[in-house]
């Protein structure tokens, strides 16, 4: 059974070699001439006014958590998905039932104003 | 043993090396379709060193000099950024995109001495299960690409396509239960072999009859995973620079590049697996041809296979270009416009989707 994962492993190892040669690709083979302007970070010709890693609207965090709730809705029906033809209509219904459920969360969440981005 | 390695590793860096030129070929498709669409010449003359050849490289160039160009750039990376995380942005952009390629079938088997090579790199029964873990993993190179650099339009890129690609993710993971019910199984080869049948004898049976609406949004939400117009808000060069890739140059920012290009890919290839008949070329079958109608037309199973890729390549392709050409053609979205394509158009719509799927297949027997 695991060796159907030998593919995946070898795809692993050469793929990671390939990608770090090609992001390290600058690194080796560029030139390097430093220089404290060159350094700064582009803030469109200004210097940097401070940190960049600031506060940021709620609204990211907002679909993070609506992410992982709908996303882990999503899983449960992949199961359920494969086998729903030999459960017949009594699969159907309790999968109707769930996804119901899933639909009152999105009209509430659409309702809340959690998906308005103004 | 080892014999069974060496095979899975030539398939696997075959099928690395033909993504990547086909990352290499859609760089050219881009530079000089954009052009045609735009009704201007694009890139073509290219010489090394300013002129030392007679003659001009011409349509060579954006294969060969982009990429030469690409990786003799200096390195820069900003004052206050993190070095590691600055370095795994771009790696984590394209490392899981090319690992997904691992599961997807490029042809049904060849004959080689006896011996059935199936021609994917891992016959994974999870394999679509794969897919979608493998690639949801390529927003941390986004995040942490804007994170890292240290530079607010990086972090505002880096957010805006973090919270894009999550939305779309979960429109796409719906659609694609649509295909999985149709198919009853996760494991690609398995779904691609089943679109070699025939409705009415004549109709290749490809998932695109059964699930019209699943593949329209799996290519909506795909196009929006991979972050190009109209769904570029996380790069918006008009607002963001360049968005989480601001601070990058050089093969870093080459390789967010080739990320772009493979996520395409990605797309076009997961559509035609489950959509367009995968590798099937209509009425050939590993013995030969059976048109409709009883005429057999035999064929060596070599060419039966070499055809198989080969229309799996053209299949992959003309996507391909059928999402440069959206790319050139749509106006880019609004960021409130996206969500609301995203939650209130696209996840009811796979949400009702799967139900009436559910509800045909059951009732219907």
């Amino acid at each position: 059974m695991l060796d159907q994962y030998v593919g995946v492993i070898l795809s692993f190892l050469l793929a990671a070699i390939i990608v770090a040669v090609m992001v390290s690709g600058s690194m080796l083979l560029g030139p390097r001439k430093r220089s404290p302007v060159k350094d700064q970070v582009f803030e469109c010709g200004n210097a940097p006014s401070g940190p960049a890693r600031g506060r940021f609207s709620v609204h990211f965090y907002l679909v993070a958590i609506l992410f992982i709730v709908f996303d882990v809705e999503v899983v449960f029906l992949y199961p359920w998905a494969i086998v729903f033809r030999s459960l017949g209509v009594p699969g159907l219904v309790e999968m109707l039932l769930f996804i119901g459920v899933l639909a009152v969360g999105l009209a509430y969440v659409w309702k809340k104003g959690a998906l308005a981005w103004n | 043993m080892w014999g069974e390695v060496g095979i899975a590793a030539a398939k696997s860096l075959a099928v690395l090396v033909m993504v990547l030129n086909l990352c290499v070929v859609l760089l050219w498709v881009e530079r000089k379709g954009s052009a045609l669409i735009q009704d201007r010449i694009g890139a073509n003359r290219a010489n090394v060193f300013g002129g030392i050849l007679p003659f001009n490289l011409g349509i060579v160039n954006t294969m060969i000099a982009d990429p030469i160009k690409m990786f003799t750039k200096e390195d820069v990376v900003p004052a206050g950024a993190d070095r590691l995380l600055h370095f795994l942005g771009p790696f984590l952009a394209v490392f899981p995109v090319m690992v997904t390629f691992a599961a997807v079938p490029f042809g049904d088997v060849l004959l080689i001495g006896g011996r059935e090579i199936d021609l994917q790199v891992a016959a994974l029964d999870v394999g679509l299960l794969y897919v979608l873990a493998m690639a949801s993993l390529a927003v941390y190179g986004v995040v942490l690409g804007g994170w890292s650099s240290n530079s607010r339009w990086a972090l505002l890129g880096g957010i805006r396509g973090s919270a894009q690609m999550i939305s779309y993710e979960i429109a796409m993971g719906l659609a694609l239960i649509g295909a999985v019910m149709t198919y009853g199984t996760l494991d690609l080869q398995v779904i691609a072999r089943a679109q070699g049948e025939y409705l009415w004898g004549v109709v290749p049976a490809w998932g695109i009859l059964y699930q019209p609406l699943a593949f329209f949004i799996f290519l909506v939400a795909g196009i929006a995973e991979t972050k190009r117009v109209p769904f570029d808000l996380p790069e918006g060069e008009s607002e963001l620079t360049s968005g989480y890739f601001t601070e990058y140059s050089g093969s870093k920012q080459a390789t967010f590049m080739l990320g772009d290009f493979a996520e395409i890919i990605l797309v076009s290839a997961l559509a035609t697996t489950l959509f367009f008949g995968a590798w099937q070329v209509p009425f050939l079958a590993r013995d030969g041809w059976y048109f409709p109608g009883g005429t057999h037309l035999a064929m060596p199973q070599l060419a039966v296979a070499a055809l198989q890729v080969a229309s799996f390549i053209v299949k992959v392709l003309l996507l391909c270009c059928f999402q440069i050409l959206v790319r050139w053609s749509l106006p880019r979205y609004r960021y409130d416009q996206l969500m609301n394509l995203g939650w209130k158009r696209l996840l009811p719509l796979s949400l009702a989707n799967v139900v009436v799927t559910g509800a045909v297949i059951v009732l219907a027997g």
